[in-house]
């Protein structure tokens, strides 16, 4: 079984179009949506929801204002300025670390747990989705992503199944580097844009960080074909195999809108390109399984 | 006055946004761009600014004098994170989890436990004209964004305008990047996507109390997706940027909006102008 996961750096680039396509064209996978933070693939592959569990994470300080004799301790020692004026406790700053329950003299201050998500396992027309929708203003999703990368793997194992795909979130920090790390192969979707080939520099380096072989689609490569020749030049020059490039095509946009995988809305252009990349992709795949067993 | 830009979903025009009005604004007066997007940070990109000022964003991780430690294991006790193992010899520090919350040096009770500055990223300053750039890049690897980010916003001036360019999403980082702002516009595009994020972003800003207003970038023919919806949540729409290949190829060169098409910049002034309007100037952060 092989994990592949699609993350960009740079948001808004076509990751979620791109995994939808996948979960069209792929036999024998495991769909999971790696972005628990503003997560779309669900609106095209509309799961039905077979196992909802909750999420439950760190922890919060409560001030007990009856017991508080507002000495004023827990707001010097709080390094998050999560204790406000009147002794309350602003949620979204506090990082739960518990230190202000520990040294309050008189005991006013209690953790509590908290659930700042939930996770998902649902059955889709494309097979079984692994997903999560972190609470509004949550803290952990790279404890969430984790979460649902392990169940995903232990349900793929069950099924016997050949891939996992996954879509990742935007950016390159906490939730990114928990979807990243581990997995068989990243498939890095930018765009020839100067921002794009900023943030597809920085991804290059978490994946060379982490030690995950990198391949590269660039997305809407005839916007600008001097920006793509830049990024065939950096992927060249870094050993990272260009496995695409889409031309700008609108029917990606008129997918998206009537809520569909393009390879299945219409055949075209932008259809048979990602149609080649996902058989490059199983490729690839099938490469490091050889790599690994010789 | 603090706007903050942010978006839910990526790639909606956050940058865009952020770097043409804080340009727009600059011809009238001093203002200060922070690129609070510590992940992958592209104010840059736009701006012909050169980074005068470099310093370290740090997070304090414990360092154990084993002269002092006994080893009573109270350090790894009190660490919510994991980041401290206590073995029977030995303390173990994993940089990796620790929050920098101090518990562990304040707690030990042989004193134990000093302080070190591990460098997670660098704040970059400089100038031009009547605009102050001010931005945080998370180094490589690293995943505390949300304290880069802190660092960034120690340096907000509100003598003048501040404009502040968010991640995406609608996580710690967001809520660092954007909390205490005076208003918050939210760049979305006209696709199911772009709806649904949006609406996780309204969520968050609720849910922080700050007033919003809608961008429609890529706007267009599905426009009434948006509309419908910031009708129903009574949210106003403040500026729409069309489909428009040319403005797509200007953004791919890394040209500002209101560069390339300087008739924007009237927009982005009556914009800014609105959003003045919409709040009571008595709350406004200044």
């Amino acid at each position: 079984m092989k994990e592949l996961v699609i993350i960009s750096g740079k948001g808004g680039t076509g990751k979620t179009s791109i995994a939808a396509s996948f979960a069209a064209l792929a036999q024998r996978k495991l769909l999971v949506d790696c972005d628990v933070d503003a997560a779309d693939l669900h609106l095209i592959l509309k799961p039905q929801v077979k196992e909802n569990n909750e999420f439950w994470s760190g922890q919060s300080a409560f001030i007990d204002n009856e017991k508080c004799v507002e000495c004023g301790l827990c707001e010097k020692v709080c390094r998050f300025n999560a204790i406000t004026n009147n002794y309350v406790v602003d949620p979204i700053s506090c990082e739960g670390c518990g230190l202000c329950a520990r040294v309050c003299p008189v005991d006013a201050i209690t953790m509590k747990d908290n659930m700042p998500g939930h996770w998902f396992v649902s059955e889709t027309r494309y097979g079984t989705l692994v997903h999560a929708k972190l609470g509004i203003a949550e803290d952990n999703s790279g404890k969430l992503v984790t979460l649902i990368r392990t169940r995903a793997k232990a349900i793929a194992q069950e099924q016997s199944l050949d891939y996992i795909i996954s879509d990742g979130p935007p950016g390159t920090g906490c939730p990114v580097i928990a979807s990243l790390s581990g997995a068989d192969v990243a498939l890095l979707v930018t765009e020839p844009t100067l921002s794009g080939i900023h943030d597809l520099e920085r991804i290059v380096s978490v994946c060379q960080h982490f030690g995950v072989p990198a391949l590269a689609c660039i997305n809407k490569y005839d916007i600008n074909e001097q920006n793509t020749a830049k990024i065939e030049e950096y992927c060249n020059s870094n050993s990272v195999n260009i496995v695409a490039k889409i031309p700008f095509d609108n029917s990606m946009i008129q997918a998206l809108e009537h809520e569909m995988p393009v390879v299945e809305f219409s055949n075209s252009t932008a259809t048979q390109h990602i149609r080649a990349l996902w058989q490059n992709i199983v490729q690839e795949l099938d490469d490091a399984r050889t790599e690994k067993q010789t | 006055m603090i706007v903050s830009v942010a978006s839910g979903k990526g790639g909606t025009g956050k940058t865009l946004i952020a770097t043409s009005l804080a340009l727009s604004l600059s011809d009238q007066t001093k203002v200060q761009l922070l690129d609070c997007d510590v992940e992958e940070p592209n104010t840059h990109i736009f701006l012909d600014i050169k980074a005068e000022q470099s310093s370290p964003a740090l997070l304090l991780i414990p360092h154990i004098d084993e002269d002092k430690c006994t080893h009573c294991g109270v350090c790894a006790e009190v660490c919510a994170y994991n980041a401290i193992a206590a073995l029977p010899k030995k303390v173990l520090v994993f940089p990796e989890l620790c929050h920098g919350c101090g518990a562990c040096s304040y707690l030990c009770p042989e004193s134990a436990i000093t302080e070190e500055g591990k460098e997670i990223g660098v704040i970059k300053q400089g100038s031009s004209g009547n605009i102050r750039l001010v931005a945080g890049e998370l180094t490589l690897g690293e995943v505390a964004a949300p304290t880069v980010i802190r660092e960034v916003k120690r340096h907000i001036d509100t003598a003048g305008d501040v404009i502040i360019d968010a991640s995406p999403g609608t996580s710690c980082p967001v809520i660092e990047a954007i909390k205490d702002s005076d208003f918050c516009l939210l760049v979305t595009e006209p696709t199911p996507f772009g709806l649904n994020d949006l609406s996780l972003a309204v969520e968050t800003t609720r849910k922080l109390g700050i007033p919003t207003g809608v961008i429609i970038n890529r706007a267009g023919d599905n426009d009434q997706l948006i509309e419908q919806y910031c009708q129903e949540q009574d949210i106003p729409i403040l500026l729409r940027i069309p489909l428009d290949r040319n403005i797509a190829v200007l953004y791919s060169k890394g040209i500002p909006l209101v560069e390339g098409m300087p008739d924007w910049r009237r927009d982005f002034l009556q914009l800014f102008h609105r959003i003045k309007e919409m709040l009571p100037t008595a709350e406004v952060s200044r």
